[in-house]
């Protein structure tokens, strides 16, 4: 037997379990304990059935190239998963969107808004974002450092425990399991897990790094290697708690008051900075210029952006807290630490777009390169508008509104997705030894529905964030409130209608990404003619006279 | 040497290192970028100068300017009271009549009132206090209990049948199925409907003429228009709390429901109560 210690601890495993589920002190953590019972009892079948380590629905995928020089087994399932989270989460943002906008979508107890909402958050931050970390970073680090991946089948435990704890994490939601911590919402068991696999994936990241071939560390591996170093400060910080018992889904935080609101933002702010913004700032160091097979456009640039970038954010978590209870003193630093991250925000956005110089004519016929470019673009994008957010008197009428959401989904759909379509468009053929992609016109769909979906979405948030702040704060000459908050509510209605259908057409380019990526998987190409037209080279007449 | 180290496209040279076939040119950071972000920090001191900021070992410094959001809260609400501060007064001291005549008081009572309305009584009277099944609409001249401004103070103030209140509203219509047949329910019915013209059975609405004047018409007055010393809803208007179909009617008169509203005088005191009367009177059916 080929894996026996994994099949007798995965079986071990599986009998806690089911012994955690015996011993259970409340119903919701015993319904969870059952669920990990379940799946680890699957999971040490398939174990057993399989001579190697992989699951159900493997055997299309090419099991040499593990014997290769480069582990890419891991990199090839990641891919996979992130496709298929990010369209769960996708369908989860729609439904939450349309529960917004038609409250009787609401379906007690499971599927109402308190349950889906982190449900979608987490799906496309920690299982699409996170996935599509874990696969770029791990496919990176080896190229770049002309390693071979260190620790064997441990990136095997990185990416099935950290399924594990997606699978953990999306069944407590909806068994209604929270700690109510936002982008943190797992309890204290399923945090204590992810901790451990967080950890192996430092291990195997930067085992790889130090038995490197190349004199220097690229600079995709420096923003990968803060984030997973910083996310796992973050993590374990934000959530210190104390179990009210060991056989119990319940735990209270170690810190009170605002001190806890602000290790919350702390954290939930440098999610955002370094999940969300260094880690796919290492994905693009590394598929921008691979991509456009053109260097990158300042070593400089890079080394100063990067220290500052990572210097800066860490502090500029306070300004979810303006105009709290949280001290004048902290609410400035917070302001002034976002606004001097700007111009390091914006040294990845030359970076990658400079990056093109002497490539533009790409733009016209290779749709991944217009992908990471729109990537790039709404990255600029948002992180102007973070820092502008953050000066208290822009924030006075923005928080609490949708202008916030919209944010957010600019980042997010725009900068973290594009990036990582245009990885996994880049990706695909690599890792399944094809040719090309089965289809280069529908990327071009797919950017086209992304992109138009994006529009949507932000432009809806902002008029609706902004009206819903002019609103709020609106008074009659007499000094007194002009609107009841169910009237701001109501008049969200058309707006949040809007929204769905912009996440909609965002949904509807994923599908066609997964289509076009199975299709590739399979082995099809699709006949069609190349994008552009035929382009034909500049008459020599044209060229002498210059 | 040299030469291998040079982009061919832009001429730059690069710094010589290479990963997986990319390399690094060796650019300047680009100035504009570097001055906006000298310019940030030069903002950020001075700010942090300006403003609170820095921790120090048991408080922060406080900031050249002397900014505190406590107290720039704490002004801007002292400065909206003090511009109230004798409209206010003037409130809390006439009754309600004076204020309603009175011009000045009488568009900042409506004001006030319209802003307390929405925080505490839209949720059952509707936003635009049109009411809906069960909670009265306040826009027309149908008055339950009387729409003089007097008795909408003592409406709002005590509640209608709130138990801890002893000045509440309280009368309650018995459950006719208990002493009615239910073939005289089904007349009765028919005959309430028929005041309001509604198509019915015109043998059983006479009949039903009957039961009403024996049983309805001490509360409900014998036209059926009803009477506000007992809060007998005027049944010979187009109207309806529960509904106008004859199947509605007869569950009304087999099981009332008797609606509850609280009494708002110990919670929002005497002067918002008032505010809140001169705002519903003024919304169209005031006496």
């Amino acid at each position: 037997m080929k894996f026996g210690t994994e099949i007798v601890l995965v079986g071990l495993a599986a009998f806690g379990a089911l012994a955690a589920a015996g011993l259970a002190q409340d119903s919701a953590f015993q319904a969870h304990m059952w669920i990990l019972f379940f799946v680890l009892l699957g999971s040490t079948v398939v174990l057993m059935r399989k001579a190697s380590f992989a699951p159900a629905g493997a055997a299309s995928i090419p099991l040499r190239a593990d014997t290769a020089f480069y582990m890419d087994g891991p990199v090839r399932y990641g891919v996979i998963a992130t496709m298929f989270w990010g369209i769960v989460g996708f369908l989860v943002g729609v439904t939450v969107a349309l529960q917004l906008a038609y409250p009787d979508l609401n379906i007690e107890p499971w599927f109402n808004f308190g349950r889906t909402r982190p449900l979608h958050t987490s799906a496309v931050v920690f299982a699409f974002g996170g996935n599509a970390l874990i696969a770029t970073s791990l496919y990176v680090v080896q190229r770049t450092c002309r390693a071979r991946l260190f620790g064997g089948n441990l990136a095997w435990f990185v990416f099935w425990g950290y399924q594990l704890f997606i699978v953990m994490a999306a069944t407590g939601y909806l068994l209604g399991i929270s700690q109510s911590r936002e982008y943190a919402e797992p309890e204290w068991y399923v945090d204590l897990f992810l901790t451990i696999v967080w950890v192996a994936y430092l291990i195997v990241f930067l085992g790889t790094i130090f038995k490197r071939k190349e004199p220097h560390i690229y600079v995709a591996n420096w923003f990968y290697l803060s984030f997973i170093v910083t996310i796992a400060m973050l993590h374990v910080v934000n959530n210190l708690a104390v179990p009210v018992s060991p056989f119990g889904s319940k735990s209270y935080s170690l810190f009170a008051g605002v001190q806890d609101a602000l290790t919350q933002w702390w954290y939930g702010h440098n999610a955002v900075g370094f999940f969300l913004t260094a880690g796919f700032l290492g994905m693009m160091y590394y598929f921008i210029p691979k991509q456009a097979n053109r260097p990158v456009y300042s070593y400089r640039l890079s080394i100063i952006h990067f220290w500052s970038l990572i210097f800066l954010y860490i502090w500029a978590g306070p300004h979810h807290l303006h105009y709290t209870a949280l001290p004048d003193w902290a609410q400035t630093l917070g302001m002034v630490f976002s606004i001097m991250l700007w111009m390091p925000s914006w040294g990845g956005m030359i970076n990658g777009l400079m990056t093109l110089s002497g490539a533009w004519d790409k733009l016209r016929t290779d749709p991944i390169i217009r992908m990471m470019v729109m990537a790039v673009a709404f990255y600029g994008m948002s992180t102007f508008e973070g820092p502008m957010m953050s000066v208290k008197a822009v924030n006075s009428l923005s928080h609490y509104t949708d202008w916030t959401i919209g944010h957010v989904h600019s980042g997010a759909l725009g900068w973290v997705g594009m990036i990582t379509f245009g990885a996994i468009y880049y990706l695909v053929p690599k890792l399944w030894n094809r040719e090309r992609l089965y289809s280069l016109r529908l990327v071009t769909w797919h950017f086209w529905l992304a992109t138009l979906g994006i529009v949507v979405y932000a432009a809806v948030m902002w008029v609706s964030g902004i009206q819903q702040g002019l609103m709020w704060r609106e008074y009659d000459e007499q000094g007194f409130l002009v609107y009841s908050f169910a009237e701001t509510v109501a008049a969200m209605h058309p707006y949040y209608v809007l929204r769905a259908l912009g996440g909609g057409l965002f949904l509807i380019g994923g599908f066609v990404m997964a289509y076009n990526v199975v299709m590739t998987i399979l082995g099809y190409q699709r006949e069609e003619a190349p994008i552009g037209g035929n382009v034909t080279p500049l008459a020599p007449s044209l060229q002498n006279a210059g | 040497m040299s030469e291998k180290n040079i982009d061919e496209i832009t001429g730059v040279s690069t710094t010589g290192h290479e990963w997986d076939g990319i390399k690094e040119l060796d650019n300047p950071m680009p100035r504009w970028w570097l001055w906006t972000f000298y310019a940030t920090i030069a903002w950020a001191l001075a700010y942090t100068i300006a403003y609170p900021a820095w921790p120090m070992i048991s408080s922060a410094t406080k900031g050249v300017l002397g900014y505190s959001s406590r107290q720039e809260l704490a002004t801007e609400l002292s400065v909206v009271a003090a511009s109230q501060a004798e409209l206010r007064a003037a409130i809390a001291e006439k009754p309600v009549e004076e204020i309603l005549a009175d011009e000045t008081l009488r568009r900042f009572a409506t004001a006030a009132g319209a802003a307390a309305f929405k925080v505490n009584c839209s949720q059952c009277h509707g936003s635009g206090a049109q009411g809906s099944a069960g909670y009265p609409n306040l826009n027309d001249d149908d008055w339950l209990w009387g729409g003089d401004i007097e008795t909408i103070r003592r409406t709002i103030a005590h509640g209608v049948r709130f138990a801890g209140d002893d000045e509440t509203h309280f009368s309650e219509m018995p459950a006719f199925g208990e002493i009615l047949s239910p073939l005289e329910v089904r007349q009765v019915a028919a005959h309430v409907a028929s005041l309001t013209g509604t198509p019915s059975d015109a043998a059983l609405a006479e009949a039903g003429a009957r039961v009403y004047a024996d049983n309805c018409a001490s509360c409900h007055g014998a036209e059926g228009k009803g009477d506000i010393a007992f809060g007998a809803p005027n049944l010979a208007d187009a109207i309806w709390f529960y509904g106008s179909s004859e199947a509605e009617i007869a569950a009304q008169v087999r099981t009332p429901r008797h609606g509850v509203m609280p009494a708002w005088q110990a919670r929002l005191g005497d002067a918002t109560v008032k505010q809140l009367s001169v705002y519903v009177h003024s919304l169209g059916g005031g006496e």
